[in-house]
């Protein structure tokens, strides 16, 4: 499936949550298989932290370019293109196309940096909302989305309860725990303090904070696997061992001994060369801000009373990041408010990262999810 | 866990347009069979990964729970109707897990095997442990870690204070209501808190 990435331009102001406002703002994405007469096989992608749109199928003559959700989504795949039209939009705030920190801020003419406004997973979800609005389509069938996308499939559930019909929510949370926020912190202080940063407008000094970026992408990375996984990838094993020795260790401090040094310092290389150090603090911050219970006392029931969409929910078990219980929270408010809800609890040892690999359980569960969802009439009324 | 045993005797008892809890419902057979012929909802509870996709694939509400960790997920008296169908008998927690049926559900419905029934006993009788029909397995590779007879849950269904509303045996399809603890390969049992 050869992919195409469209950008859909927005003159009008969007008003964000914090009260600031974006105007004269684009959002790139991509849609794969076709929108059916009456448009009621839509269905959203969500990206996480590093993702973008491209979801799914390759750029035309790049062969190694299949979208970060590709062994999911595509023609026979779990959520079928020959079936669904599926459509990935690159949040606001990115570095992958949609208007970000890298851009020009039309009021000064200057690069945004650091003055681009907080967005939050609100704000997304509405800006999603318009370019839905501009596709012509009222309402999804299905918004789809894992970590910090499942957190906007739910919003989208919760702000737009009459334009969704179904949200699968994977390895998500209602909110990030005290722990989540931690790490999301040391993450932004490794960026802010380096010395390269120049409080977010380091474009104007042609620099990159890379070392902060590295550090915080290692940090996150060994969030997203289990202590198992990392055992059984690296273990204890030395990278370049030392010939004759019977420890093999080289007894340096600041070389790189373990493979897991190796590895951690590799994904921070690749990592740091691509993505955009302001990015990376908007998008965390999202997640610290995500919390829909927060303006009825806590109580996610309450917050879930508006919920109209189907859910389906997948948790793994080994994910110390957005834990089964995490999901467990958010199945419970929907119980509490009789809404129709299935929850598969996949015991994968992969940790957070497993929503993007291919656990047949978890494939065959949403390929038999969405595989109801095809069969269903849209909702009489949806498109009132 | 699979449904052996006649669902349609059992969907009598499940009162028209319940909200029903399924705790180990199987491949979710049962449940659908009260949503489309008794018009009742609800959710089922399974942890086996294949019977969760068999719900999810004939479009049944399912949670993927383990049961032995309790229900604590569910609220007091938030189903009209909990069923335990087949299931009693391999919770490890069987009573704990009755006691939260009553408090889930205004009305428990409790099938399981009957280990009185007359072949079990004259098996047991002959010194052999019953295979059967109802009881396929080996003593040792048997999933059912409870083995319990009629009179035996109606003693534990007392000692829990637990009122029960009716109660017979099922065979061939049939209510055995004349010495059930004798006559009937399956135990039925419906009760309130």
């Amino acid at each position: 499936m050869i992919a195409i990435a469209q950008t859909m331009h927005f003159a009008n102001t969007l008003s964000l949550q914090s009260g600031a406002s974006l105007r004269d703002y684009h959002l790139a994405y991509e849609t794969y298989g076709t929108l059916n007469a009456d448009k009621s096989n839509a269905v959203l992608i969500c990206h996480a932290l590093n993702a973008s749109h491209h979801v799914a199928g390759v750029y035309a003559g790049q062969e190694k370019s299949e979208g970060w959700w590709d062994n999911m989504i595509g023609p026979g795949k779990p959520v079928d293109t020959n079936h669904f039209f599926v459509i990935g939009v690159n949040n606001l705030g990115s570095c992958f196309g949609s208007t970000g920190p890298m851009h020009t801020h039309p009021d000064t003419g200057k690069v945004y940096g650091a003055d681009f406004p907080v967005v939050t997973v609100e704000d997304w979800v509405n800006a999603q909302a318009l370019l839905l609005d501009a596709l012509g389509i009222h309402q999804l069938a299905a918004v789809m989305g894992g970590s910090l996308g499942g957190m906007q499939a739910l919003s989208w559930t919760l702000q737009h309860p009459d334009r969704v019909r179904h949200a699968v929510v994977v390895a998500s949370a209602p909110n990030l725990t005290a722990e989540n926020i931690a790490f999301n912190e040391v993450a932004r202080r490794a960026i802010v303090t380096d010395p390269d940063f120049h409080e977010g407008h380091f474009y104007a000094q042609g620099v990159i904070p890379k070392r902060g970026l590295r550090i915080a992408r290692m940090v996150g990375h060994i969030t997203y696997l289990s202590d198992d996984v990392m055992n059984e990838k690296f273990g204890r094993q030395l990278r370049d061992a030392v010939v004759g020795s019977d420890t093999g260790y080289r007894y340096s401090t600041q070389d790189v001994e373990f493979q897991i040094e190796s590895y951690l310092r590799y994904q921070g290389d690749k990592f740091s060369e691509y993505f955009d150090a302001n990015t990376y603090l908007l998008i965390t911050r999202a997640l610290d801000y995500f919390d829909p219970a927060r303006r009825f006392g806590g109580d996610l029931s309450k917050a879930f009373a508006v919920i109209r969409a189907k859910f389906l929910l997948v948790s793994f078990t080994t994910d110390w990041r957005f834990s089964p219980t995490r999901s467990r929270e958010m199945v419970r408010a929907l119980l509490n408010n009789q809404r129709d809800v299935s929850y598969a609890e996949i015991d994968a040892p992969h940790g957070h990262d497993a929503f993007l690999l291919d656990d047949p359980r978890y494939m065959q569960v949403v390929r038999s999810y969405f595989a109801r969802i095809a069969e269903e009439a849209p909702l009489q009324g949806g498109q009132a | 866990m699979t449904h052996n045993i006649n669902l349609h005797a059992l969907a009598q008892l499940v009162p028209v347009g319940s909200r029903v809890l399924d705790l180990g419902c199987g491949d979710g057979a049962f449940l659908d069979y009260l949503q489309k012929h008794r018009g009742c909802s609800g959710y089922g509870v399974e942890l086996a990964d294949t019977n969760v996709q068999a719900c999810v694939q004939r479009g049944v509400n399912v949670l993927q729970l383990n049961l032995d960790q309790g229900l604590t997920l569910f609220g007091d008296h938030s189903f009209d109707v909990v069923l335990q169908i087949d299931t009693l008998q391999h919770l490890r927690n069987a009573e704990v897990m009755l006691r939260e049926t009553a408090r889930v559900g205004r009305i428990g419905i409790v099938a399981f095997p009957n280990f009185g029934h007359w072949p079990n006993r004259l098996s047991v009788l002959q010194g052999r442990m019953p295979v059967t029909r109802r009881l396929p397995y080996q003593w040792y590779d048997t999933p059912n870690i409870r083995v319990g007879t009629f009179a035996d849950f109606a003693a534990l269904a007392e000692k829990n204070k637990l009122q029960v509303l009716d109660a017979f045996g099922l065979q061939d399809g049939q209510e055995v209501r004349w010495l059930p603890n004798l006559m009937a390969g399956t135990a039925v049992f419906k009760f309130e808190g």
